[in-house]
């Protein structure tokens, strides 16, 4: 087993009694439970751990946290890898596989470095001035900037893990479960008041769990532990580790990411339990406790592997057992690195100096003094130097104005530098819930300012860094957010800390250079390569908007979303443009703070599960049959049914002409249907269809055509009446939804006066259309109490009795031109129904009938089909069925809008027939019709119109077409090319009537 | 102005990029101006630059309310096509694509414009049998246009879900090749360049309050940063289009609703072509800088809050795990929304009103960004010669009640249906 030779000996929070195996970039090692990829890398020594996104510089790890800019790996290998996953935040398990990005052949040796060699050719924004020749050469140009860009790799198989999502109500959510999370979870909890307590780490504890420090009189950890055995304990409160609050929206509806096994290999993962859940919580209060995220500092070469963050360092020690280094210099603006310098000597790394660019005495610089440490006060690390690892910085006194630096340069050995730029609140979620930001100056950072929720802010997230304070803030906005949901109970003594006396920070943005000019490359985005000479290049250029400063650098739009460099840059930008921090304000926040797996956003709605297919009772029977399906808006309906080595042509001519010649069955249950009930039903459907429906007598059907309020036909279908006010309405399959929808939104919101009822029956019932000149006697044959005959039902009346023993309703309509039968029974009957209609029928010839013959006996009777001949702009006189459209009715949607002038010009596209020269030729359906001998060779060609249906015609034995076309209407017995891709065929318009046009055979 | 080139940045680079000049004045506003253009997206600033550059009109200032770009032209999703179905948006369209290809180097300013192509895909036959119907009408109206079958599509695409399984089974596809994608904030830095360079004043943060109005004429805008006259008032101010409009006393046939988008985190390449799907209510694209950018439908309500719900976001990830199963596992980084000024008929409005001297660019709905360039040639050209442009003269206030609506959906009039 290979040695880990950075790791402690004691102390931290990991189980060394269990070693866990886990490679990088192909090479094994060991690490413990209790360690993330990152702390057991540096365990092992593995300084060198990425490469950066444009310039393929060398780094390491440099947080301990979501902040993290540098140390991107690829996690895990085929349909389980990961792309872009942050090695502080990756827990370790046994078996882990990471590698770098980014980078090739290999991290160590990586030929994209060549573009670190060319940065002088390629400052922010290089790609706006250039590549523009020639003309079309930026495709060529993209193929290659696409492959030097992007991180990771996306898996190429699909996503083998499940995911869940989970609703909850709260009357607390608490983001974060350091001291200030856990204090105001106690403070609500207490209560009696259901909390919810998310954490992103594994643990909760926040910086106690690396911070060297005391509650309650006892180490923080021990109070930790009480406080967790005490909310465990209370029935309303629940802990979520792993878990990190993602989005803040409108109405306080956040929505928290728990990543339920990602800690487990996937192979010792339990396979009941979804990989991760989304929860979407709908709050009365937030409390958000999330911490702080410490800042780097700007100098030359400050992202070397070996530069971290003070805190991150402290980290690694107290938490994680591991020596982050063997010689450690230390930079800081501020008193919070001295916790590190503490922790760094107890760990036993040797400390060359602490570099503190505040020039006065602080107590936390005595102390070092007295312990030996050296302390160079008004100093600034302004270099450092290293190949893949730190090996030296270089330090010189800053000046009054911190801008210039004061005198001569020396140089320091090191391998670590700890670095703390002062601390940020993680005003994230904040900012996202609507909040304003105010910028503080004494602590040099934003902090929540007025609030838009019933949201509160509490501990380093509203710029508290003392413990002291974050406990009582903790504790109170605990308490008050449950006083606020209606909790009255008792209210606890807050957990105590020792009170710190904290000296000033001295802001330093960016440390001066030795050179003139902007010629060092001091980064501020470590993530996208940003430096502070690409801001004042972009300040320089009047990209000042702090927005266009971000958007023309890219600082801060990587995967870390400038969780670090964003304060940094916006300063630097103040800076050049001679502005204040807070007027030039920062870029928005957007959701979600870490980002999120797009399976976990669509939970369990996958495969089957997405957008389910919707069956009819009928559908085992069509699939055992060998249906070929097609989707019809939600549906799966049969298109037709081949018989053996049939293909579809000869399929749907057999289909079609069973139809016309002896009878067929058509599975119809998909087709709207919508229960009308009320005294004003009536009213209604005069309002909605063009049409008139006071005469129609109880019993009978009538087809209607519904229009939009722009006159344009939306919808037809055949409506009947039931009862003295009850009628059932049809609709398309495809548009059942609409209309229902459509009628609804007109009572609800148009006609509350209407004593109307609507119910949507599509599913209650089934319905079998039978269709053909022997359909009367297949009916009889299954056996029907229901006088069919022609005196008896008449066309477009309906029946009630049964079928086949099955209470049914008989409608008595035809879609085909034949004596035709709409057998609607309870949903629960349909698939019997069918089966005895097709043995009653095998006597005859029944054949069942896809969709695909029921649009060819359609098409041949001239009928339409709302969406396939019209599209939303075709009136009903365009499709010459003026004599649909009631014009004395005092009003009716569309009425209005058919009378504006366009609606009423001549030369509109109308309906017509289309017959081919050649009957063989049928002309793809969406051809486009030209006048004939029109010249294709100039374009525009103008166009006549299009062909909306044809087919081949069994009965005719023909091909037929319906066409829309200027003026159609007059052009009968003119003749027309339709342009094909390779040629044209010569047609001519006629009747779209093409069969019986006198309409005998359907009264049968 | 300076000329970018490799040259000039090879020169500037031995200077260190430090004399390099402001890509456009930061100037005070003058008391009076020719042309006033109410927006500094994308749409105003070439507005600007075609007044300046085909019409001699440089007296003129563009008002920007915050940041240049920072409304739509700064959050969309930068699909450039021309694959229209009716007549006027065929026409209107590709003159706009071809002012795109040529764009980059018209502005001298590298827009990123990646002829990439836009497949749209087809999931059923009724579906192949409309974009047939399209592809065919816009091949005759010279427009490239391939219909694809399943095969040609998974040529292009192989990352789609093809399986038995698939709940939108891939029929084929409509291609436009020479569509594809730009780089938004380029397009508005580099007009905005482009324009001042011809004198055009260019002034942010400088919110339109109020119109002056004489008669049936306006003379001048009220602004936080004070009054200024104007011979000629154009607004392009897209998502708040009715509610400066107002100012003015119009009430216009628009509503505003919420559109949003999201992307992955960057990503090796992986998806070279704009997806569409109608049917799953989804598009996605690759960025440049290797980020999945996707989006869907509109918001459910009507909003002037440019920021979402979760309900949309989980509704268009979840169609895209649909077609690309593949995808599932990739993590959003950001998502973001944009006040989208829907029209009734889901056309945009580009031209004259009943008032004077006043002239609207709007409407824009979710697709403006492709007719950034072609919607500043003709309003340009409506604004200088008081008349429409005949690429224009379609896109007219006055077809909502004349009926010439201009419904390539066929959505009807529901401006939240388009
Ligand atoms: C998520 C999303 C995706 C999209 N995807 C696409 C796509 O793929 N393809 C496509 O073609 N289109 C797309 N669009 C639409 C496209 O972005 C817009 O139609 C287009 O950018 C409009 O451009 P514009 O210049 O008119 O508007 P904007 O860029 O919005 O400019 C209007 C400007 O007016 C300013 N303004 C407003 N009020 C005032 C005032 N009172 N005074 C001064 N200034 C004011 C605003 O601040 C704004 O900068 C998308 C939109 C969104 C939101």
């Amino acid at each position: 087993m290979p040695p880990q030779p950075f790791r402690l000996p004691q102390g931290g929070r990991i189980d060394r009694s269990r070693s866990l195996a886990f490679t990088f970039n192909g090479r094994r090692y060991d690490g413990h439970p209790g360690d993330t990829l990152a702390s057991a890398l540096l365990a092992n020594g593995v300084a060198l751990v990425a490469r950066s996104f444009k310039y393929h510089r060398p780094r390491g790890v440099m947080s301990a946290g979501a902040e993290e800019a540098c140390a991107f790996v690829q996690l895990g290998e085929g349909a389980r890898s990961d792309p872009n996953c942050r090695a502080t935040q990756i827990e370790l398990f046994d078996g882990l596989t990471a590698a770098s990005l980014n980078c090739w052949p290999n991290v160590q040796l990586d030929f994209g470095v060549v573009s670190d060699r060319l940065h002088r050719l390629l400052p922010a924004g290089f790609y706006y001035k250039t590549f523009m020749w020639p003309r079309r050469g930026w495709l060529t140009y993209e193929k290659l900037i696409r492959r030097a860009a992007g991180l990771g790799r996306a898996p190429s198989e699909p996503d083998p893990d499940r995911y869940e999502k989970r609703f909850a109500h709260a009357d607390l959510l608490i983001a974060g479960g350091g001291p200030a999370g856990l204090a105001a979870a106690l403070a609500a909890g207490r209560t009696g008041a259901r909390v919810i307590l998310a954490d992103e780490n594994g643990e909760f504890g926040g910086q106690l769990l690396w911070r060297d420090a005391e509650i309650d009189g006892e180490p923080a950890l021990r109070w930790v532990e009480r406080s967790l055995a005490e909310l465990s304990s209370l029935p309303e409160v629940r802990l979520l580790p792993r878990s990190t609050v993602a989005g803040y929206y409108d109405h306080n509806f956040l929505t928290v990411l728990e990543r339920v096994t990602d800690h487990l290999s996937p192979f010792a993962a339990p396979t009941a339990t979804p990989r991760q859940r989304l929860w979407k919580v709908r709050a009365r209060q937030v409390v958000l406790a999330t911490g702080a995220i410490e800042r780097p500092l700007v100098f030359i070469n400050n992202d070397l592997p070996g530069i971290m963050l003070a805190g991150a360092a402290q980290a690694y020690i107290r938490r994680h057992a591991v020596r982050p280094g063997g010689r450690a210099v230390i930079f800081t603006n501020n008193d919070s690195a001295y916790e590190t310098v503490a922790a760094l000597s107890e760990a036993g790394v040797a400390i060359t100096a602490v570099i503190d660019a505040r020039a006065g005495d602080t107590a936390a610089a005595e102390a070092c003094l007295r312990r030996g440490i050296e302390v160079l006060r008004g100093h600034a690390v302004i270099d450092a130097s290293g190949g893949h690892a730190l090996r030296e910085v270089t330090v010189a006194p800053l000046d009054g104005s911190a801008t210039a630096l004061a005198g001569a340069a020396s140089t320091l050995r090191c391998d670590l530098l700890c670095v703390s730029g002062g601390w940020s609140p993680t005003v994230h979620l904040f900012s996202q819930s609507g909040g304003k930001l105010a910028f503080d100056a004494a602590s040099g950072c934003f902090i929540p300012g007025e609030s838009r929720q019933a949201e509160r802010s509490a501990g380093a997230a509203r710029g508290s860094f003392d413990l002291a304070a974050c406990l009582a803030e903790g504790h109170a906005a605990g308490l008050a957010a449950a006083r606020a949901a209606g909790f009255a109970g008792p209210d606890s003594p807050p957990p105590q800390a020792p009170a710190q006396a904290m000296s000033p920070i001295r802001p330093l943005w960016e440390v001066p250079s030795p050179h003139q000019g902007r010629r060092d490359r001091k980064f501020v985005d470590l993530q996208n390569d940003v430096t502070a000479a690409d801001i004042a290049l972009a300040a320089r250029e009047g990209y000042r908007s702090v927005e266009h400063t971000k958007r023309y650098t890219t600082a801060g739009m990587g995967v870390d979303q400038g969780k670090t460099g964003n304060l940094n840059t916006l300063a630097i930008l103040a800076g050049e443009t001679q502005g204040a921090i807070p007027a030039v304000g920062t870029t928005t926040f957007r959701p979600p703070y870490t980002p999120v797996t797009i399976g976990a956003l669509a939970g369990r709605g996958v495969g089957d599960f997405y957008d389910p297919v919707r069956k009819t009772p009928m559908s085992p029977w069509h699939e055992a049959r060998g249906a070929v399906f097609e989707p019809v808006g939600k549906w799966r309906r049969p298109l037709y049914y081949p018989g053996p080595g049939e293909g579809m042509e000869a399929a749907v001519r057999r289909e079609c002409l069973a139809v016309r010649n002896a009878v067929g069955l058509c599975d119809a249950s998909t087709l709207g249907k919508i229960d009308i009930k009320g005294r004003d039903a009536v009213t209604l459907l005069d309002r909605v269809y063009t049409n008139s429906w006071g005469s129609l007598a109880i019993g009978r059907c009538r087809y209607g055509l519904m229009l939009k309020d722009d006159g344009m036909v939306f919808d037809d279908g055949v409506t009947t009446r039931l009862g003295e006010r009850h009628y059932l309405m049809t609709t398309t399959s495809g548009h059942a939804e609409a209309v229902f929808g459509w009628l609804e939104e007109w009572l609800q919101c148009e006609w509350l006066g209407l004593d109307v009822y609507l119910t949507s029956v599509t599913t209650h019932w089934a319905t079998a259309m039978l269709a053909g000149p022997r359909a009367r006697e297949v009916l009889a044959a299954a056996g029907t109490d229901i006088d069919t005959s022609r005196a008896g039902s008449p066309y477009m009346t309906v029946r009630e009795g049964h079928v086949a023993g099955i209470p049914a309703r008989l409608f008595r309509v035809s879609f085909t031109g034949e004596l035709s039968f709409e057998i609607n029974v309870p949903a629960r009957y349909g698939l019997a129904l069918w089966e005895t209609l097709m043995a009653a029928g095998a006597a005859f010839g029944i054949e069942p009938i896809g969709t695909e013959a029921l649009h060819v006996l359609r098409a041949e009777k001239g009928y339409i089909v709302v969406g396939h001949d019209t599209d939303g702009t075709v009136t009903p006189y365009d499709l010459g069925m003026g004599w649909i459209v009631d014009q004395k009715k005092p009003d009716f949607i569309g009425k209005r809008g058919l009378r504006r002038s366009d609606l009423v010009r001549t030369g509109r596209r109308q309906l017509v027939g289309l017959l081919t020269d050649d009957p063989a030729q049928i002309i793809p359906e969406g051809s486009q019709i030209v006048r004939s001998g029109a010249s294709l060779a100039a374009t525009p060609v103008p166009m006549l119109g299009h062909v909306t249906s044809s087919y081949w015609s069994p009965a005719l034995q023909r091909s037929i077409a319906m066409a829309l076309i200027e003026g159609g209407q007059d052009r009968q017995g003119e003749a027309v090319e339709a342009v094909l891709p390779d040629r044209t065929l010569r047609a001519v318009i006629g009747t779209s009537r093409f069969y019986d046009p006198e309409g005998v055979r359907l009264h049968g | 102005m300076a000329r970018y080139s490799i040259f000039s940045l090879a020169r500037h680079a031995l200077r260190h990029h430090e004399d390099w000049p402001r890509a456009w004045r930061d100037p005070q506003p003058k008391p009076a101006y020719d042309v006033v253009i109410v927006g500094g997206g994308g749409h105003g600033l070439a507005t600007a630059y075609y007044l300046a550059k085909n019409h001699g009109i440089s007296n003129v200032a563009v008002l920007e309310k915050g940041w240049l770009g920072g409304g739509n032209t700064g959050r969309n999703t930068t699909i450039v096509r021309s694959n229209y179905l009716l007549p006027a948006n065929a026409r209107f369209y590709e003159h706009s694509l071809k002012l795109w290809e040529g764009l980059s180097r018209e502005l001298n300013y590298n827009v990123m414009f990646s002829q990439r192509g836009v497949l749209n895909l087809a999931h059923s036959d009724a579906q192949m049998d409309a974009y047939a119907r399209r592809g065919n009408a816009m091949r005759l109206n010279g427009i490239d246009a391939v219909l694809l079958d399943r095969d040609g599509v998974r040529d292009m695409v192989p990352q789609l879900d093809f399986s038995a399984a698939a709940r939108f089974p891939i029929r084929g596809g409509l291609l436009q090749p020479r569509g594809g994608t730009a780089r938004h904030d380029a397009v508005a830095w580099g007009f905005a360049r482009a324009a001042d360079a011809r004198g055009v004043d260019i002034i942010q943060n400088c919110e339109v309050t109020g119109i002056l109005r004489e008669g049936d004429r306006v003379t001048g805008v009220e602004t936080t940063r004070g009054t200024i006259r104007a011979g000629k008032i154009g607004l392009a101010v897209a998502g708040h289009t009715g509610h400066v409009a107002a100012m003015a006393g119009l009430r216009l046939p628009i509503e505003s609703h919420l559109l949003q988008a999201a992307v992955s985190e960057p990503l090796k390449p992986l998806l070279d072509t704009v997806v569409t799907s109608g049917a799953a209510h989804v598009y996605v694209s690759q960025s440049d800088k290797g980020e999945l950018v996707f989006g869907g439908d509109l918001d459910f309500y009507n909003s002037y809050a440019q920021r979402g719900n979760l309900p949309a976001i989980a509704s268009f990830t979840t169609a895209l795990i649909a077609l690309f199963p593949g995808f599932g596992r990739l993590r959003l980084m950001r998502h973001w929304g944009g006040v989208m000024d829907m029209t009734m008929d889901g056309s945009p409005i580009i031209g004259k009103t009943p008032l004077r001297n006043f002239y609207i660019d709007g409407g824009w709905c979710y697709g403006g960004f492709k007719a950034t360039p072609g919607s500043g040639w003709v309003f340009a050209h409506t604004i200088a010669n008081d008349a429409p442009h005949p690429l224009n003269e379609a896109f007219s206030l006055e077809r909502f009640a004349s009926g010439h609506v201009i419904d390539e959906r066929g959505a009807g009039p529901v401006p939240g249906a388009h």
